[in-house]
């Protein structure tokens, strides 16, 4: 390992380019001869599809097609997306189809495609599309849609109901019925949308010479979207190339395999010239997945000391319209409540609902955050009635580092049992308390209630498993012009993904960052590829990157070896040169080595070495490593506002050994901003039909830079045993804990009032209704 | 709807007369007909601040404008921030080395918004800072290597290592 690169805080690879303007989104790409495109949207929750008259928009000028669902049949061998993740306890198949088929089942349901000379001519003509649409009953509520004669979401469906499991482990009722307390919270928990500042986009081109596509999608997992385009069009894998380029943002909603893609790219085939459809801010608001309403009913049992003896209760889950990801987010908030505490039984309904709303799936924390805020606001709880610090309450449950590694109940979606791989969960709970000022919070706290002011302070603790596998594919090449090329599988959306990547092979490989050039995101480079999701590139892409350096470290030195009549453990390498220790002269270049092995035709090559100089790894590694954290903020509420200002904000954080602090860093506080906005700012509001009425930045507020406090940032190191670097993952941690420890402060703040909070997020005006009820 | 106009605009320098139509943004007029895609459009109704441009040295939301609108002015981009292939803009080392950008996507708004911000106010506290740039979304940083890298910016702006823009 050299280590001048690993684990230090070198230039990223992504920034001079993007910082020049010269960065290439998919928006950035145009084609000649290329045509934009333009959907026809739902604009009801539910209705049955009449009709569809396209001859108005066809008979404007410079329009070439529009395409609805019956225009695209010929061409479909599928007409579904079918991109749910297996589970037993699916009880309805719902899978998106291309464009609608007789009903649409949200608002912003694709029903038909246009294409035309320009952006502003496409959206003219899906104005003229004539859709006579026959409104029925929608379902906005993921509750009242399981009540007895509830509409039904989909014509012709039993019921509301997607699935149903259970998850836990020991006898929780015998728990409850020996326990000296018991206390049981409603809660509601939203969580908007990504947002990321790109939209999503696709560009598709046909090559009828080579009977070949091309698909540049902001998609997260571009192999996912091959094997999609491949089972939806009847094309095989060579005929099918998907690109990510540079991505402005993921998050969570560009993992998954749209509509959108593979109608833009039908459409690219039938009109023979290359389409590009963007998605508008609009559009995003209606047609890329969120992860949103959950409603919990969770009690928890404890003896006098307020040591956990059990958890029980139910979810009701909002899974949107159709599945576009599966049953995995309710099942890791399930898994997320008991995580890192000592829960010795456990019992955990979920019911997956269906309504008329855009489909669910993963935004940063995937479950996790809620599945923090039920546990965090069940431990106050607690602490409340027992008397007992908050912070006292955890330490006493904390799983200890002494433990470790703990292998709990919980079963991962895969089967495997969940085990807690390293860390000192009750170290990073004090670090974070000392931070925070946590010990001298009462008297500040006081007086500041003696001048009037309502301070308070908060806190949660976070585990989530990182890193999902089974593998991410890398290859390491060094080509004859001596330069190092990383292929990977794994996606880049703005997390470093190519500089983590060359600095695990660079450090392996010479260490000069500058002679390695990483390519993510592109299924002609690489055949295997299951990409961004999950906290995993760094752990799963990032080992295979360095067991794969590591193979290709190994045969330029065997190589150097037979050129310089010396030992391979004699030699290191340094920069583009691979030379004799303590003899910098006796040297020769990556360049010679790879061109030794690249052959000349009739000679052999030396000393019997294989050809190439190369590896390609799929490291397999099934369980998840899990990282922790623990967030502490410090808030003032102006009663008469319901104002909430963050005054401090700390969180310690282990994702075991760090490859780029800087960027953990960037990480974290992203994470943590994000988590904010869930806390205090954004809500994706429906109407009782299931129209969506916040769909401009102006309705649904992110937090600007005037609203975020500085957070502090540190870092505990846990290395992991489950992969040779040692790595965690970190994309979505910093998001964890944050609603549960900013609903903590503010209810603390508040606590002279005796206000309880049960739901994530809060706004002024809620605080301020809560403070008049609490008075009442 | 296809009624144009010809136009003459200065971009980062440089006069352009063109035939637009009239609907067309100043946003999309740069993007496709000019080909600087380094400006962004991130919700094309003024919130989030990644289309912004200067327009005679001011701040402007190139996704508010319409491409005849800037006839007869000068715009500049981020594209004509950097003084040469091989160098950058303080502004733009200032963000490399504070992390300042992740995806990049809000990059170029917040890039321009800072340039006409430090001009103005060469010496800015971090809540000054904050201010300038609150009307700019960024999704990926939480804003605090933003904040930093324009700290950053406005002292190697004021010892002069770099040309001020």
């Amino acid at each position: 390992m050299n280590a001048a690169v690993f684990g230090t805080r070198v230039d990223r690879l992504e920034d001079p380019q993007l910082l020049r303007g010269m960065g290439r989104f998919v928006d950035d790409i145009r084609f000649p001869g290329m045509l934009e495109a333009a959907f026809v949207r739902s604009p009801h929750g539910h209705a049955a599809i009449r009709s569809l008259d396209k001859r108005a928009a066809l008979a404007l000028p410079r329009v070439h097609a529009v395409l609805a669902r019956e225009d695209l049949l010929p061409h479909l061998r599928n007409e579904r997306l079918v991109v749910g993740l297996p589970s037993s306890s699916y009880k309805q198949d719902l899978n998106r189809p291309a464009l609608a088929i007789g009903e649409v089942v949200y608002v912003g349901e694709p029903v038909a495609i246009v294409v035309a000379e320009d952006r502003y001519i496409a959206e003219d003509a899906a104005a003229l599309v004539e859709v006579d649409y026959d409104p029925l009953p929608a379902v906005a509520d993921c509750r009242a849609a399981l009540a007895p004669g509830a509409p039904v979401v989909h014509r012709g469906a039993p019921h509301n109901l997607l699935a149903e499991f259970r998850m836990g482990y020991g006898d929780a009722d015998a728990a409850f019925a020996k326990a000296a307390h018991v206390f049981r919270e409603s809660l509601w928990q939203h969580r908007g949308g990504s947002h990321s500042i790109e939209c999503r986009g696709a560009v598709a081109s046909y090559d009828a010479i080579d009977d070949r596509l091309t698909l540049w999608s902001s998609t997260q997992m571009p192999h996912q979207a091959m094997r999609q385009l491949c089972d939806m069009l009847g094309r095989d894998e060579n005929q099918v190339r998907v690109v990510t380029p540079d991505v402005g943002g993921g998050f969570g909603p560009k993992l998954v395999f749209y509509p959108e893609d593979v109608v833009t790219a039908l459409a690219a085939m039938i009109v023979g010239r290359p389409v590009k459809w963007i998605e508008d801010r609009r559009e995003h608001f209606v047609a890329s997945t969120q992860e949103r309403d959950q409603y919990w009913e969770v009690e928890i049992a404890v003896d006098r000391e307020a040591r956990i003896l059990g958890i029980r209760g139910s979810i009701i889950h909002d899974h949107g319209a159709y599945t576009a990801r599966g049953v995995n987010l309710p099942h890791n908030s399930a898994e997320t409540v008991p995580l890192q505490y000592e829960v010795p039984a456990y019992s955990m309904n979920v019911k997956v609902v269906l309504t008329n709303k855009i489909p669910v799936t993963p935004v940063r924390g995937a479950g996790h955050p809620q599945g923090t805020f039920a546990m965090e606001r069940l431990l106050d709880r607690v602490a409340r009635e027992l008397k007992i610090d908050r912070a006292e309450v955890r330490r006493r449950n904390l799983i200890p580092a002494s433990k470790m590694p703990y292998t709990t109940q919980l079963k991962a979606r895969g089967g495997m049992a969940v085990v807690l791989d390293s860390g000192d969960y009750p170290k990073c709970q004090e670090d974070a308390l000392a931070r925070g000022g946590w010990t001298d919070f009462p008297a500040r706290q006081a007086a500041a209630r003696k001048a009037g002011r309502y301070i308070g302070i908060g806190m949660a603790n976070f585990c989530k498993g990182t890193g999902r596998g089974p593998f991410e594919s890398v290859t390491v090449r060094i080509g004859p012009s001596g330069r190092v090329h990383v292929y990977s599988g794994a996606a880049a959306m703005g997390q470093s993904t190519r500089t983590m990547l060359a600095q695990i092979v660079a450090g392996q490989l010479g260490g000069d960052m500058g002679n390695v050039s990483v390519t993510t995101g592109d299924t002609a480079a690489i055949a295997l590829g299951i990409g961004g999701s999950n906290s995993r590139q760094t752990v799963m892409a990032g080992s295979s990157a360095h067991v794969a350096a590591v193979k290709v470290r190994e045969k330029a030195l065997q190589i150097a070896g037979h050129v310089l009549e010396a030992s391979a453990q004699d030699l290191e390498i340094d920069g583009d040169q691979v030379h004799v220790k303590g003899a910098p002269g006796m040297k020769v270049s990556l360049a010679k080595i790879a061109r030794t092995v690249a052959g000349t035709a009739g000679y052999s090559l030396p000393g019997g070495i294989a050809p190439g100089l190369e590896a390609t790894e799929h490291m397999v590694i099934d369980d998840m490593t899990h990282a922790n954290g623990t967030a502490v903020v410090e808030v003032e509420v102006d009663v008469e506002t319901g104002a909430v200002e963050l005054r401090k904000f700390v969180v310690v954080h282990d994702c075991g050994r760090i490859v780029h602090p800087t960027i953990v860093d960037g990480q974290i506080i992203g994470g943590t901003a994000h988590g904010i906005g869930n806390a205090l700012f954004e809500w994706m509001g429906f109407d009782e039909n299931a129209q969506p009425v916040t769909t401009t930045f102006a309705d649904y507020l992110l937090v600007t830079a005037t609203e975020m406090p500085h957070i502090e940032v540190a870092h505990h190191e846990s290395p992991s045993p489950l992969n040779p670097l040692g790595v965690k993952g970190v994309g979505e941690c910093g998001v964890i804990p944050v609603a549960a420890a900013v609903v903590s402060a503010v209810e603390d703040a508040l606590s002279p009032f005796g206000v309880h909070i049960a739901q994530t997020p809060i706004f002024p005006a809620q605080i301020v209704a809560m403070i008049e009820r609490a008075h009442r | 709807m296809a009624e144009s106009r010809n136009i003459t605009v200065t971009v980062n320098g440089k006069r352009h007369e063109q035939q637009v139509q009239v609907r067309l943004t100043l946003a999309d007029f740069l993007r496709q007909q000019l080909g600087l895609t380094g400006t962004h459009l991130g919700c094309e109704h003024g919130v989030c601040g990644a289309c912004t441009v200067l327009l005679d040295g001011n701040s402007t939301r190139s996704c508010l404008m319409l491409a005849v609108q800037a006839h007869g002015h000068e715009v500049a981009t981020v594209e004509g921030l950097a003084p040469g292939p091989d160098a950058l803009h303080p502004l733009q080392e200032a963000f490399r080395d504070n992390h300042g950008l992740q995806c990049g996507f809000c990059t170029p708004g917040i890039l321009m918004t800072l340039v006409e911000f430090l001009r103005d106010n060469p010496n800015p506290t971090e809540q000054e800072v904050r201010v300038a740039i609150s009307g700019n979304l960024c999704r990926c940083t939480g804003y605090q290597g933003i904040v930093a890298a324009a700290l950053d910016a406005a002292k190697r702006l004021q010892t002069g290592k770099g040309p001020s823009a």
